[in-house]
């Protein structure tokens, strides 16, 4: 704790404490701009309200014998004068606000859209190609518009490092636009609180030089002859499944049961009915997930579309989690 | 001040002795105190009221700030993390911010303010404290039944879809609404028929002006809130497809209709607060208001324009850009009638005579913690930076020092301020200054780190976090601790006067308002007789007297003596 207090006032020494996470997109900076001109006028007027409360204190605190002065009861010029100049100033601060905003609200032509679906707890991004990935891949100095859905509740997408945030809205699609100004890998965060998970809901941008990226989307989508298994595998990491089901031998709960070793064993249903978990349990509780749901979880699970071969491989995966 | 000769001290009475002139012993049994209409014990029963539930909320409060001592899990579970900051949240909107200085203070002294006996409708008044009640134990049955996961927002379909008591909540949340509509009705009728007859509009204390720009937003807003947690109640129930999308609803619909009401409460929470802040800075400074009406009608203008802002809770919620444009640009004309009255207050202060007594030191803490809760707010209108800031400890950090570090601690420097009138009794000034001092640097402490983790990409709501964000965590945590020990130590000091505190004068600040024209606690009916209105500001209406240790009004005595002559004039004339 007192180390990051000694790095903070280091930092502040070495050209000032940062406010702001680094830049990595291209409006960053405009954002950080009138962050500072924000910044620099409150200072001005908080600096003005701080001293004149202490130096007036000071000065006029009550001593025997020294009466207010109590012939001072208004000044309309003054009154209109601080009336005057802070509306002056905050119309060029929503100005500022405005112009930057304008900026990231006005959707390039020539973007390539990568389709974001956010669910309780996890993000899945998809390419023009249709292939899929956990983490958002983008070229560096490329535009990139994403078009955002949610299966289930609100969620907002929010990369620090690039000053972008939207909500995703189930039931309807939402939209920004960035262009990385910079290569490496940047948080992305959910920042709409979604429940238990909410702050797990966490992925990255990896933003690539254009060629790294052409050679990641190949190997992506070139790699189709997986086993079943394997197939499950990445099919379970892509949809989220994650977000609420460990698969380690322990067995940990999250929201959602434990998977390691359930094929073949029975479990216990709210009711206290017993079944088998076999592959036919397995399939429908996948397929309507709240139709038999495990005794001491919450119904909440929402219907996840797979395709006949991914329904499979998640199938053979869960069969292949045991010792 | 008439005298009414009083029981001698030490004299061994087997019945309590019932004094007209001193309200608290005008009648007594626990039903003289559940069924009363006197404005002034409704007041007190609010005090006790509100400060459990404050007790309450403050307590998970500190829950959620031990969780976050480290990055993972410390003391709790996410789920149970998740009913922490809601329930804090929830109780200390509905139970104790949006009531807070209107229902404790507000009902002390507004009608005392006016020259009249109570409120309008005394039996209402009463009515709006029991809603209150029924309104705090329906949380508290959330409390123990089912818990509420859903943040004080209730925002759809989260609401809809989890398990947890949001319909009970929503219950409490409507009934809750009535009891501040109430209220505001109460306040804004007794204001408008019940002033003493020599009182005009601009011949009120500015808390008033206040307490009617407050009652004006109470009286609109509330129903909306109403009508929105009804909806969200019935789909709850009947999945009627308001909000849900599933069934045909719009959640940012919900939105909408909740910051409608969301946005102008922040302004039921200030105003009064604002108020309370104008009477004690002109009061301890012994020096008129400066710029009355611009005071007064900046008041009226927070509670107009802030009807129409509250679309800046939602630029990234996928309203359409235009929209959040001209929200924006309406949100920054609230920030002008703010800027106005700190910088007349401080133009008050400007030759002066100021007393560094407690409820200066809290209305000095106020410009302090409303400058930079007022201030950061320029950040959040701004179109851009909001993008970046919006659901972050930033927003955290902002909204509690316009809603904790002026609205609370405007209340507690009304309570410092008012506490001699209310109990007659003088608390300790030691007291008082050690506990404004704790609680000042505990609120810093413990919102400043926010703000800078904000900025830097923490989101709020979080039950784990990276971890370099930990150390502002743990400051901020350690900071929510001496923040405690400060509101404790006021409770102390409030308590220790109440036991040991010397025997308040009349009127020991040299305020000029009518209230102070009455004896310390006041009579059952506030006055013996109506003091003639003054300005309210005048302070030449007032000078020490050594012997009672208080402040005595020129105008009052001058109207008892023409009084007294008037009737022994009478008198003789009958002999």
């Amino acid at each position: 704790m007192l180390h990051a207090l000694t790095s903070i006032v280091a930092q502040q020494g070495s050209g000032g404490y940062k406010w702001m996470p680094e830049r990595a997109s291209s409006y960053a900076a405009e954002v950080d701009w009138a962050f500072n001109f924000v910044f620099w006028i409150s200072v001005f007027f908080f600096a003005l309200i701080v001293i004149l409360t202490v130096v007036f204190a000071i000065k006029y605190r009550r001593r025997p014998g020294v009466e207010a002065d109590n012939s001072i009861t208004h000044n309309t010029k003054l009154e209109v004068f601080w009336s005057v100049v802070p509306l002056g100033l905050v119309i060029v601060i929503f100005w500022f606000g405005f112009s930057g905003f304008v900026d990231m609200r006005t959707f390039p032509k020539d973007a390539m859209v990568v389709k974001v679906h956010a669910k309780m707890w996890s993000w899945s991004f998809e390419y023009p190609n249709g292939v899929e990935s956990t983490t958002l891949h983008v070229p560096l100095g490329q535009k990139v518009k994403l078009r955002m859905d949610s299966s289930d509740v609100l969620h907002s997408f929010w990369v620090p490092a690039f000053r972008v945030k939207q909500d995703v809205v189930p039931g309807r699609y939402t939209y920004l636009w960035f262009e990385a100004i910079k290569t490496g890998t940047f948080r992305v965060l959910c920042t709409e609180y979604c429940g238990t998970g909410h702050s797990t809901m966490l992925s990255a941008v990896e933003v690539q030089s254009p060629e790294a990226f052409k050679a990641w989307m190949a190997e992506e989508s070139s790699g189709k002859n997986l086993s079943p298994v394997e197939r499950g595998k990445k099919v379970f990491s892509l949809k989220g499944c994650a977000g609420c089901h460990t698969v380690t031998k322990d067995r940990k709960k999250l929201v959602g049961p434990g998977l390691y070793g359930i094929f073949g064993h029975e479990v216990t249903l709210a009711g206290g009915k017993k079944v088998l978990a076999d592959e036919n349990y397995l399939r429908e509780s996948i397929l309507d997930p709240n139709a038999k749901v495990v005794n001491g979880f919450p119904p909440i699970m929402s219907l996840i579309p797979l395709k006949d071969k991914e329904l499979d491989g998640v199938i053979e995966y869960l069969k292949s989690l045991k010792d | 001040m008439t005298s009414i000769p009083m029981p001698e001290e030490g004299t061994l009475t087997t019945k309590p002795v019932v004094d007209e002139t001193n309200y608290l012993k005008s009648a007594y049994g626990i039903k003289s105190w559940l069924l009363t209409q006197d404005h002034k014990r409704i007041a007190i029963m609010y005090m006790i009221g509100i400060g459990i539930a404050f007790l309450l909320g403050g307590l998970f409060a500190l829950a959620v700030r031990l969780e976050l001592w480290t990055p993972t899990k410390t003391i709790v579970e996410a789920a149970t993390y998740n009913k922490l900051f809601t329930l804090h949240g929830a109780i200390m909107t509905f139970l104790v911010l949006v009531p807070s200085i209107p229902a404790i203070l507000g009902n002390f002294v507004l009608p005392m303010m006016l020259g009249a006996k109570d409120v309008a409708f005394p039996k209402l008044n009463l009515l709006s404290f029991y809603l209150w009640l029924l309104g705090a134990i329906g949380f508290v049955v959330v409390l123990f039944a089912g818990d509420l996961d859903t943040g004080w927002t209730f925002y759809a379909p989260y609401s809809i879809r989890t398990q947890t008591a949001v319909a009970l909540a929503a219950t409490g949340a409507f009934i809750l609404g009535f009891s501040s509509i109430l209220t505001g009705l109460n306040f804004m009728v007794t204001i408008h028929k019940m002033r003493a007859k020599t009182m005009g509009w601009f011949r009120m204390p500015l808390l008033l002006w206040g307490l009617y720009a407050t009652s004006v937003i109470q009286i609109v807003a509330t129903p909306v809130i109403g009508i929105t947690v009804g909806m969200l109640f019935l789909e709850k129930l009947f999945h009627i497809g308001f909000f849900d999308p599933k069934l045909g609803g719009d959640p940012v619909l919900f939105e909408h209709f909740f910051w409608f009401y969301s946005h102008p409460v922040v302004y039921v929470m200030i105003l009064p607060a604002m108020g309370v802040i104008s009477e004690i800075i002109t009061a301890m400074s012994r020096k008129h208001i400066f710029g009355y009406t611009f005071i007064a009608f900046s008041s009226i203008a927070i509670a107009l324009f802030g009807f129409l802002v509250w679309g800046h809770h939602m630029f990234v919620s996928g309203q359409s850009s235009l929209m959040s444009t001209i929200f924006s640009l309406l949100t920054f004309s609230v920030s002008i009638p703010s800027a106005i009255k700190v910088f007349n207050w401080l133009a008050t202060m400007y030759k002066g005579s100021i007393s560094l007594a407690p409820p200066m030191l809290f209305a000095m803490g106020f410009l302090f913690l409303f400058g930079i809760g007022g201030l950061t707010g320029l950040f959040l209108g701004t179109l851009n930076t909001d993008v970046h800031l919006h659901d972050t400890y930033f927003i955290v950090a902002h909204f509690h020092y316009t809603m904790m570090g002026s609205a609370l601690i405007g209340l507690i420097g009304g309570l410092f301020f008012y506490w001699p009138k209310i109990f007659g009794r003088m608390y300790s000034h030691l007291l008082g200054t050690i506990s404004f001092i704790l609680i000042f640097v505990g609120f810093n402490l413990t919102f400043i780190p926010q703000f800078l983790m904000g900025s830097m990409g923490m989101p709020r709501r979080y039950y784990n976090y990276p971890p370099e964000f930990q150390a502002y965590h743990q400051w901020s945590t350690v900071g929510s601790f001496v923040l405690a020990a400060g509101l404790f130590t006021a409770l102390w000091c409030f308590i220790h006067s109440l036991f040991r505190g010397e025997k308040a004068p009349d009127n020991p600040w040299g305020a000029v308002t009518l209230d102070w024209k009455t004896s310390s606690p006041p009579h059952h009916h506030n006055f013996d007789i109506v003091p003639p209105v003054t300005d309210p500001y005048d302070m030449d209406d007032v000078y020490w007297d050594e012997e009672s240790k208080g402040y005595i009004s020129r105008s009052q005595q001058a109207a008892l003596q023409e009084l007294a002559a008037g009737v022994s004039g009478t008198q003789e004339k009958n002999s």
